[in-house]
């Protein structure tokens, strides 16, 4: 079985809202895609995507694996850098490993 | 995500923190399932309220808390519960002028946040399939309920399992949730009575945060976590 995967720029994530992105992310996940985000997800974004993954989870959809590098903070934290998020279905997504500037994960499909 | 009371700015904090401090701290009990949230909160009512009344039912099924559960009027008294304290000898270090510390607060058990809910997860447990299903989207709701309750929050008791790997997704998305919000956050690194605990290996991937090791099922440190809490939650 074949996977496809999203690799979605910077550019495209900031063009939308956060409703958008959150939106147009589980849209791919659903579909049984890898969401990879360049510029990454805030941790309030993460959260909203958790409850909205929720509303969704059914028999054929448990929800999402999630993955990502935490939050970047500017100068006296007013400024904080969002990093790369990966996003995809938990049937078929694991994290392996994870720690503080890498991610390790199996994508496996029957 | 932007709401009027998600994005508190640090001033307003401080205002708040310098002007119009709550004479009531409202603390959610937050965490993965089967962190041990329900046994922390069962711990705080039977020290501070009634030795026994439960708040919840902690088994080993994950999810066993599906509906967020909030006890009222609680005072954490230190200097006249001191001695309530079930293993004095863990606590030798936290003697004399810290156990004055006094909080009135109301404790909200949360479900335990994940990011997928699998039915079949409950199965090997040993429930039915359509018991598993019911009980599956129950959690979910949960979820969604522990996060909502987010918005109404003055501090949050982030409980791990100290077995465990702490660097996961979920406990990065609540502690960011936390900073973002300016909500004060104590991590309670939790079972420590077990063998295999490495509560250090919390301290090291959240060290701009609190981290009290405990054991809330034996009350092992629990004290330390009160102070804590007296401290940062007033």
């Amino acid at each position: 079985m074949e996977i496809k995967m999203d690799l979605i720029s910077e550019d495209k994530i900031n063009s939308m809202d956060s409703m958008e992105k959150l939106k147009f992310v589980l849209e791919g996940v659903k579909s049984g895609n890898i969401v990879v985000l360049e510029g990454g997800l805030t941790s309030e974004e993460q959260m909203k995507l958790i409850e909205l993954t929720m509303a969704e989870v059914n028999e054929d959809f448990p929800g999402i694996e999630m993955s990502g590098y935490p939050t970047k903070k500017g100068f006296l934290n007013l400024k904080r850098k969002t990093r790369l998020t990966v996003i995809g279905p938990a049937k078929i997504m694991h994290t392996i490993k994870k720690e503080k500037d890498l991610i390790s994960a199996m994508i496996s499909a029957i | 995500m932007k709401s009027g009371k998600k994005r508190k700015g640090i001033l307003s904090q401080l205002i708040r923190a310098l002007f119009f401090r709550k004479k009531t701290a409202k603390v959610g009990i937050y965490g993965p399932p089967n962190a041990g949230k329900t046994t922390l909160t069962n711990r705080i009512i039977h020290t501070f309220v009634d030795e026994n009344e439960d708040i919840g039912v902690a088994t080993e099924v994950p999810h066993e808390t599906r509906r967020a559960v909030r006890k009222g009027g609680i005072i954490i008294d230190l200097k006249s519960k001191s001695l309530l304290n079930p293993n004095p000898d863990s606590n030798s270090n936290s003697k004399s002028k810290r156990r004055k510390a006094k909080l009135k607060l109301d404790v909200v058990d949360t479900p335990g946040l994940a990011t997928k809910i699998d039915f079949h997860e409950f199965m090997a447990f040993g429930l039915e399939e359509e018991e598993a299903k019911r009980r599956a989207k129950e959690a979910t709701e949960g979820v969604i309920e522990a996060i909502k309750w987010l918005d109404d929050i003055d501090g949050v008791v982030l409980v791990m399992d100290s077995t465990e790997d702490p660097y996961t997704q979920t406990n990065i998305v609540i502690i960011g949730n936390m900073e973002a919000r300016g909500i004060p956050c104590i991590i309670a690194a939790n079972k420590v009575d077990i063998s295999d605990a490495a509560p250090q290996r919390i301290i090291d991937a959240f060290p701009q945060h609190p981290v009290i090791p405990i054991s809330a099922l034996k009350g092992e440190n629990m004290e330390r976590l009160y102070e804590e809490m007296a401290r940062r939650f007033r």
